[in-house]
This record gives structure tokens, C-alpha cells and sequence, in this order.
């Protein structure tokens, strides 16, 4: 059974790759946003050090690294969920001896090794060849940070399919899923780190999910947080990563009940 | 054994109410209004194993939900049911392994992924051993004639190729309980034989149960020994097909080929007492309708013994025409208060 599963992981990977093509462009774009928010950032430096607990050069890196990291924990996993609920092709899905969403993650991971083999590794050249990114040294900090991306990926997924799940309750959750984006984007820190937040707005954000995607990892990454503290940032991660499954199987729970199949 | 057991299984829908004009959409923000609607309404029916059962009805009537909620897809509002002994929905993952389904309507192979390789992941999905599969596969393979097509993408194949894939792959596990809904909807007449002799010749050599809803009925009249047919949620007919046909067909039709021209007068004249009625198609061909209480031979001999005849033929009144009549006088009773009339 685990060679189904596996075997999802491959198929979606090797899917990518024939459409291989869209992504080249996506680097550029990628390698665009980091110059603008590096120009950016450098013009809010001005002439000081640190802004908090960033320096230039930090902030350089963590930028940098967040958007690549993006691009390997992105997918659309929420709205190919929503897509099979309401085209009614999840019913096919279910006749099947396997969980759902469990086949969802795997082609989300397929399509993740994709992203960062052939659009991570090699935006993250590009980019550290254009802008001044310094990188750590110490492997440790590069396979602890390996490790988070791959907890990024996870709890990023976990929010998707939670938002694509809605489908079987709204008629269109497409606003939503627009939501979802945004909210991530920004709570998770990629657009702003979280240590720029007022005050209040840090404080909730304690509490939700989202630093785990973004926020935490590249601090730990640029090393604002010092390795010494990457357990315990590591631990948060598994938390939300265990917490979260409780809500996806309530609402895959509620789901099956009020599954209706469109189109007869 | 029983392969199927359903008792008073009932499904309700709660429909979104749109309400008009934009104070209606503002409402809706606010207040959703639902619309309750009871698609399947407390059915019962049983399926011994090894049968295959056609399940009919008009667009609407239940028959998709009805299947949804046997394979596990849809959780029944009340009822039982017990498909090879399992509860369907509480049970899924376990259950489907024992199952086969096919969609007309939607493809269950991965649409941008060869066939062969379609197949190699439904082999691990339902963990068939690799020499198991080879074997079922040749014998697929080689009946439905699938050869050269196994290598090709699935989203280059004709619907006729398609469909013959999907039941390979609703078929690999190889499953005691095949449901079919509406498998050959769109197909060729001879992509359809092909797919009916194939169910044919699989339920006798497998005893594999069959259920299956179509709208084509000739599908019904070549495979089925039973037919089930649903009429807004409820089972208005059960049982053999010969006897739905001696229930609600009303009479025959034959067709005269004369020698010469004859005046629908004269035909008239001939069956004076007999209570059927003709109409001319042309010059010298004309059809006479007769209702079952009268007796073929006693209306021939008279029309016989009044004309010189060059041909004749007589025409059953097909399956067709007989559903035709039960959707639209929309009820079994009715059907049943004219056969008793």
C-alpha cells in the first residue's frame, strides 16, 4: 500500500516535469519579488544596523530564503480539493481503498520535490549570484533548516487542506481561498518578518500556525535565532503539524455526511 | 447468499435556496434558506449474488444516489444496507477492495498518465500481487481487445476505447460486486455489444452481482433477468423483465403488405366486431393495432380471408415504448389499475 502512496508522490513529480516549461518563468518572477523587497528593505535600513534584531545582510538572506522557500512549500492543493468536491469527481476518489487526503499530501509532496529540484535549487543560484545573500556555513543549521522546510511544507499543505475541504460546506470558496493565500503570505512572514508586526498583532500570531511556515524556519536559517533555540522552534512545528490534523479529520468527518455529488 | 441487502435506506438533501433579485442575495448573506429534498425514499430491495439487476428510472429519480450510497460514497439520512456483508460507508476503505465501480460520466483512470501505468497504480492501490495481475490482465486485455492501447495516454483515447479501460481497471482487484452507472452512455452500438457480451460472459464464468442503471434498454434486455425501476425515489416496479412487458404492454401491432390497393374502409369492414384500429401508411401497406384481448389468429383470419396479402409482419411492443408509458403516467399503480381493468 505504501507503494501506492509512493508511487502518487512519483507520478505528480514526473507530471511536473512535463510541464516543466511554466516554471522557468516562475524563477524570474520569483527573482523580481526578492530584488523589490531587497531594494526595498535596503531603503528602510538607510543608515541603521539592525532593525529588529535583522541586520542588513540578515534581512538579505531572509528574504531571500523566504520567498525560496515559498516556492517549494507552495501548492494548490486547496484548490484541486475544491475543484474535485464541486466538479463531483471526488466521488471517484472514494471508491478507492485509500484515504483521500493522505493521496492529496502525497501529490502535494511530488509536486513540492519538483519545485525545489528544479525551481528552488536553481532560483536560489540565480539569486545568490545577483544579490548579496550570505549563506550559513555550519552544515547543522542547513540540515535543521532542511528538516523545518520539510515541516513548512507539511503545515502549509495541513492550512490548504483545511481551506479546500470548505468546499463541501459553501457553494464557492473561492474567496476564501484567496484568503488563505494572502493571510499566509503575510502571517507567515514571507512579505514582512513577524518581528516587524506591532505589537498586539506579534502577539497573536504566537498563536496561530502561520510562523511556523516562514517565519520561524528562516530565523533560524539567517540565524537572528541562534541554533541553541532551534529545538524548541523545531518543536512548535510538530505541535502545529499534530494539531492540525485534529480540525482535517473533524471537517473531513462533517464532510462525508453532507457530501453531495453534483451532477448526478 | 445475499450480495446486496438494502432496507428502507433514505437519503435527504438540503438544497440551497436561491432567492431572487439583489434584497433576495442579501437575505441569503445573511439567512440561508434550504430546500429539503428527499431523492431516495425508504426503498428496500435484495440481490442474491450472481445476478445482474438493472436499475432504471427517469433522470432524477434516485438511481445515482441510490448506487453512491451503496458503494459508500454517500452516507444514507436513515436505513441499511449491507453490500457483501460490509456497511459501505463506515467501513470504506475495507469494503471498496471487494467492490467494482464505473461512472459513465467520469473516469476513474488518471487522465495524464498511460494506461498501463493507470493500471500499475490501481494494482498497488488495491495490493493485487504482480502474477495476479498479469493474469487478469492478459485475459482483459485480450477481451476487450485493448492491445495497442495500453501505452497511450488516457486522455487520447475515444470514448469507446475509454470505457473499455475503465472496466479493466473497475475489474483488476477483481471484485464479487460490479456497479455499472450508465457504462454505456455515448458508446457505438458495437462498442456497446462488445461491453454486454463482455458482463455477460463475466457473470456466468465469475458469478460476478451486477447492478447497473442505464437509460438504454436494450442493455437491460440483454443482460438483465430482473430489473428494478424508480420512480421519484420510490421502487415502483420490481422483478422479471418478460413480466414487465406482460404487465404494461397493451397490444401489438401488425403490418400488412397487400397486393393491390385497399381502402381503410374495406379493412374496417373485414374486423367489424374486433376492437382494433388501422392506419393506412401507404397505398398498399397498412397497420393494424390490436389490444392483447384480442386474439392474433381470430383478426388475421379475417383480414386474410378478405385480401390478397404479399407480407406480414408483427411487431411486439419493444421495452421502449412500455418505460416510455409507466415515466410518463408517472406511477406503477396506474400501469396496474389498466392491466387489471
Amino acid at each position: 500500500m505504501m507503494s501506492a502512496y509512493i508511487d502518487f508522490i512519483r507520478i505528480r513529480f514526473l507530471m511536473m516535469l512535463a510541464y516543466r516549461v511554466n516554471y522557468y518563468s516562475g524563477i524570474i518572477i520569483y527573482a523580481i519579488n526578492i530584488g523589490a523587497y531587497y531594494f526595498l528593505w535596503q531603503a528602510i535600513y538607510g543608515d541603521q544596523e539592525t532593525l529588529a534584531g535583522f541586520t542588513v545582510n540578515q534581512m538579505t538572506t531572509y528574504v531571500a530564503v523566504s520567498w525560496m522557500a515559498r516556492a517549494f512549500y507552495f501548492n494548490n492543493l486547496d484548490r484541486e480539493i475544491a475543484n474535485e468536491i464541486r466538479d463531483g469527481s471526488v466521488a471517484v476518489q472514494l471508491i478507492r481503498p485509500y484515504s483521500y487526503l493522505l493521496v492529496k499530501m502525497m501529490q502535494g509532496f511530488g509536486e513540492g520535490l519538483f519545485r525545489m529540484l528544479l525551481f528552488m535549487v536553481p532560483g536560489m543560484i540565480v539569486v545568490c549570484l545577483i544579490f548579496p545573500v550570505t549563506l550559513p556555513k555550519d552544515p547543522i543549521t542547513w540540515l535543521t533548516y532542511l528538516i523545518m522546510l520539510f515541516f513548512s511544507f507539511l503545515i502549509n499543505s495541513q492550512i490548504n487542506i483545511l481551506t479546500g475541504l470548505f468546499a463541501f460546506f459553501v457553494e464557492n470558496n473561492e474567496g476564501m481561498m484567496r484568503m488563505k493565500r494572502v493571510m499566509v503570505d503575510l502571517f507567515s512572514g514571507v512579505v514582512v518578518p513577524i518581528a516587524f508586526f506591532p505589537g498586539w498583532l506579534s502577539a497573536i500570531m504566537q498563536w496561530l500556525p502561520f510562523q511556523a511556515i516562514t517565519y520561524l524556519p528562516s530565523s533560524v536559517f539567517t540565524g537572528r535565532t541562534p541554533g541553541s533555540e532551534a529545538l524548541p522552534v523545531f518543536g512548535l512545528q510538530v505541535i502545529w503539524f499534530a494539531g492540525l490534523l485534529v480540525p482535517i479529520w473533524l471537517t473531513w468527518r462533517a464532510a462525508r455526511k453532507r457530501l453531495f455529488v453534483q451532477g448526478g | 447468499m445475499l450480495a446486496i441487502d438494502v432496507k428502507d435506506l433514505r437519503k435527504k438533501f438540503n438544497v440551497q435556496k436561491n432567492r431572487e433579485g439583489l434584497s433576495g442575495a442579501l437575505k441569503d448573506l445573511f439567512k440561508r434558506e434550504y430546500n429539503e429534498v428527499t431523492a431516495v425514499k425508504d426503498i428496500s430491495f435484495q440481490i442474491p449474488q450472481g445476478e445482474i439487476c438493472g436499475y432504471i428510472g427517469e433522470n432524477g429519480a434516485g438511481k445515482s444516489t441510490t448506487i453512491k450510497m451503496l458503494t459508500g460514497i454517500l452516507v444514507p439520512t436513515s436505513g441499511d444496507i449491507r453490500v457483501n456483508g460490509f456497511i459501505p460507508y463506515k467501513d470504506r476503505e475495507k469494503f471498496v477492495n471487494g467492490i467494482g465501480v464505473v461512472f459513465g460520466q467520469r473516469s476513474q483512470l488518471w487522465w495524464d498518465i498511460g494506461v498501463i501505468e493507470s493500471f500499475q497504480l490501481l494494482r498497488k492501490v488495491y495490493r493485487v500481487s504482480e502474477q495476479d495481475f498479469r493474469k487478469r490482465l492478459d485475459v482483459l486485455v485480450e477481451r476487450l481487445q485493448l492491445g495497442e492501447l495500453l501505452n497511450r495516454p488516457v486522455r487520447k483515447l475515444s470514448l469507446g476505447q475509454r470505457m473499455r479501460c475503465e472496466l479493466v481497471a473497475s475489474l483488476l482487484h477483481n471484485p464479487s460486486i460490479l456497479f455499472l452507472d450508465e457504462p454505456t452512455i455515448g458508446l457505438d452500438i458495437v462498442v456497446k455489444t462488445e461491453i454486454r457480451d463482455f458482463l455477460m460472459q463475466m457473470n456466468k464464468e465469475q458469478g460476478t452481482t451486477i447492478l447497473l442503471t442505464t437509460h438504454d434498454l436494450q442493455d437491460i434486455e440483454a443482460l438483465c433477468s430482473r430489473v428494478i425501476m424508480l420512480d421519484d425515489g420510490r421502487i415502483i416496479y420490481d422483478g422479471g423483465l418478460d413480466e414487465l412487458k406482460n404487465r404494461w404492454s397493451k397490444g401489438r401491432e401488425i403490418q400488412f403488405q397487400f397486393a393491390a390497393h385497399t381502402p381503410l374502409e374495406k379493412l374496417k369492414q373485414l374486423t367489424d366486431p374486433l376492437e382494433v384500429t388501422w392506419t393506412l401508411e401507404n397505398e398498399v401497406t397498412a397497420k393494424m393495432w390490436l389490444p392483447h384481448a384480442v386474439s392474433v389468429s381470430d383478426a388475421l383470419a379475417r383480414v386474410v380471408g378478405g385480401t390478397e396479402i404479399r407480407d406480414i409482419k408483427i411487431f411486439e411492443t419493444n421495452t421502449d415504448d412500455i418505460v416510455r408509458g409507466i415515466y410518463q403516467s408517472g406511477s406503477a399503480a396506474a400501469g396496474k389499475e389498466t392491466v387489471m381493468s
